[in-house]
């Protein structure tokens, strides 16, 4: 098993740390993970993304340029990304950061409003947990108990709360994850 | 039981320093290693193992406060990137001249001048070669993940008491940034005086009035004694290259072309050899894990059995020289780099490979 992941949007959305907490439930699912973030000036206001790989053998090549799985939170990231998804792949969007929609059909889409979820759990810090909850319920890759796991190793313990409501976010995203197109 | 965290390569070098009973870290802020520092100082040390951990006014004072808490036998260290490594050649060449060890990590970014933060591996000649002034050579360690980040700083300790040398370990841009399961090894304690005095007779601890009194310089005027000193060093280096030399062959063993290359690049490299098997072509790659001293011998065996070397970097050609001179003119030997940041993908090495090799 080996799934390539690029998480991308805006600084600030929880690009980076959507992508670590996704690695920590891997790893406490006995997997291989590397994480890779985009650094440097086009993270300042600009579009931040990190690859991450998980794999149940050892990795070697953190640098990746196609994709098993694209999660995308902005149009600038969907220009790019979209024709990076691999033949077969996922691609998950958000639809409020988008002005054109995917159009490949060669590949699984689905979108999921995690602006409305965030709202609805007062927390506008959850937003990426709705959208890793989308992705977790359409690529069932790990148990939920682990990304419980990785939830706690990535949150320090005094945010328990916060804990709670990531977990919440998660749930929520994977309940109302639509597909937009599964025609293969 | 050793504990599995995720962790940049950066965050691994500052844990490992405490862990590791590091005494003293000096160092100055600059992309991509600032994590070291933000770690350590989030870590607190000096609350618990009493590691000093110091935001230095320039990259000048922090090597030079290496070389002072050097003196004194203790664990030292500092980090940086190229254009702060630059700043701290003269200092790195007085400690390789005072014989004194110390651990210094290089995060790699493009250059020359300020450059760009992306990583690259631009810096091989500065820390093999030289950097600093005088015949002299730092033992180069070159991590390729964020487990050897943690690995590698006691390593490295271990050799630069071993040698009284420096040791740099010369990761880049994606080594540090890149996250990873890190193994952490059980904690050692910072030694205690009694400790220093028995693993490092010659530090400027007070002198005792059982011995005479310990001096450290990198100063003699005179031409003979500058001259044998320089020769005691030869013979150092001449052991270093002895026993030190490690590297790491993958499918090596019936390679018919060979691809040599270092930290993240070996990585890339990995896969692209993944690629070209899978294919039907036999390749291989040679990966220096130390980079002074180079694995020499291994090329020069290994240009007898392939057909073809190339050597991968993100440079326009450093380390392919000691390649060449290794392989003497038994095969050919290639280069492929890229340069500013820009990274190449296994599929880029692939076609490059096919490209130099001639085949279609």
């Amino acid at each position: 098993m080996k799934e390539e992941i690029i998480i991308a949007g805006f600084g600030g959305q929880g690009v980076l740390s959507m992508g670590k907490i996704l690695a920590y439930s891997a790893i406490m699912q006995g997997l291989e993970v590397t994480w890779m973030p985009s650094y440097g000036p086009e993270m300042r206001g600009g579009t931040a993304n990190v690859c991450v790989i998980i794999s149940d053998r050892k990795i070697s090549s953190p640098i990746i340029t196609r994709y098993d799985t694209a999660i995308i939170l902005n149009q600038q990231s969907m220009d790019k990304f979209e024709k990076s998804v691999k033949e077969g792949g996922l691609l998950v969007y958000d639809p409020s950061g988008i002005t054109r929609m995917p159009e490949r059909k060669d590949i699984r889409i689905c979108s999921i409003d995690a602006i409305e979820i965030a709202a609805e759990l007062g927390n506008a810090k959850v937003y990426n947990m709705a959208v890793l909850g989308a992705y977790l319920k359409m690529k069932p890759l790990m148990e939920m108990e682990n990304v419980q796991k990785g939830l706690e190793k990535s949150i320090p313990s005094r945010y328990g709360d916060l804990i709670l409501k990531n977990r919440e976010a998660i749930e929520k995203g994977m309940e109302r994850v639509k597909s937009i197109s599964d025609n293969i | 039981m050793t504990e599995k965290i995720l962790l940049k390569g950066n965050e691994a070098i500052a844990l490992s320093a405490i862990r590791n009973g590091v005494d003293g870290y000096f160092g100055y802020p600059i992309t991509p290693q600032s994590e070291v520092m933000e770690t350590l100082m989030k870590e607190k040390p000096w609350e618990t193992t009493g590691m000093v951990v110091l935001q230095a006014e320039s990259e000048l004072s922090s090597i030079n406060m290496v070389y002072g808490g050097a003196c004194c036998g203790k664990k030292v260290m500092t980090s940086s990137s190229s254009p702060g490594i630059s700043l701290m050649a003269e200092g790195i060449s007085y400690i390789a001249g005072a014989e004194l060890p110390c651990v210094i990590v290089d995060v790699m970014r493009g250059g020359p001048g300020l450059g760009t933060i992306q990583p690259s591996q631009s810096d091989y000649f500065q820390a093999v070669k030289g950097g600093g002034h005088g015949d002299y050579h730092c033992i180069v360690l070159a991590p390729a993940s964020p487990q050897d980040m943690y690995d590698f700083v006691d390593w490295g300790f271990d050799l630069a008491f071993k040698y009284r040398n420096p040791v740099m370990i010369l990761a880049d841009g994606i080594i540090g940034q890149l996250m990873e399961k890190v193994e952490m090894h059980p904690v050692k304690p910072r030694r205690t005086d009694e400790e220093i005095l028995r693993d490092a007779p010659w530090a400027t601890v007070g002198k005792p009035a059982s011995r005479a009194r310990n001096v450290i310089t990198s100063l003699s005027l005179d031409a003979n004694t500058q001259e044998e000193f320089n020769r005691k060093l030869l013979v150092k280096y001449g052991k270093i290259k002895e026993n030190e030399v490690k590297y790491i062959g993958y499918r090596t063993e019936d390679a018919e072309y060979l691809f040599v290359a270092f930290g993240c690049s070996a990585r890339i490299c990995e896969a692209a050899t993944d690629m070209l098997r899978e294919e039907g072509i036999k390749a291989g790659l040679l990966r220096p894990v130390t980079l002074y001293p180079f694995p020499e011998k291994e090329i020069s065996r290994l240009a007898g059995q392939v057909k073809s070397m190339m050597s991968i970097e993100l440079s326009l050609g450093q380390m392919v020289e000691d390649v060449r001179l290794a392989a003497d003119g038994r095969c050919p030997v290639g280069f492929y780099g890229r340069q500013g940041g820009n990274i190449f993908t296994p599929e880029e090495i692939v076609s490059e490979f096919k490209k130099f090799n001639n085949i279609a």
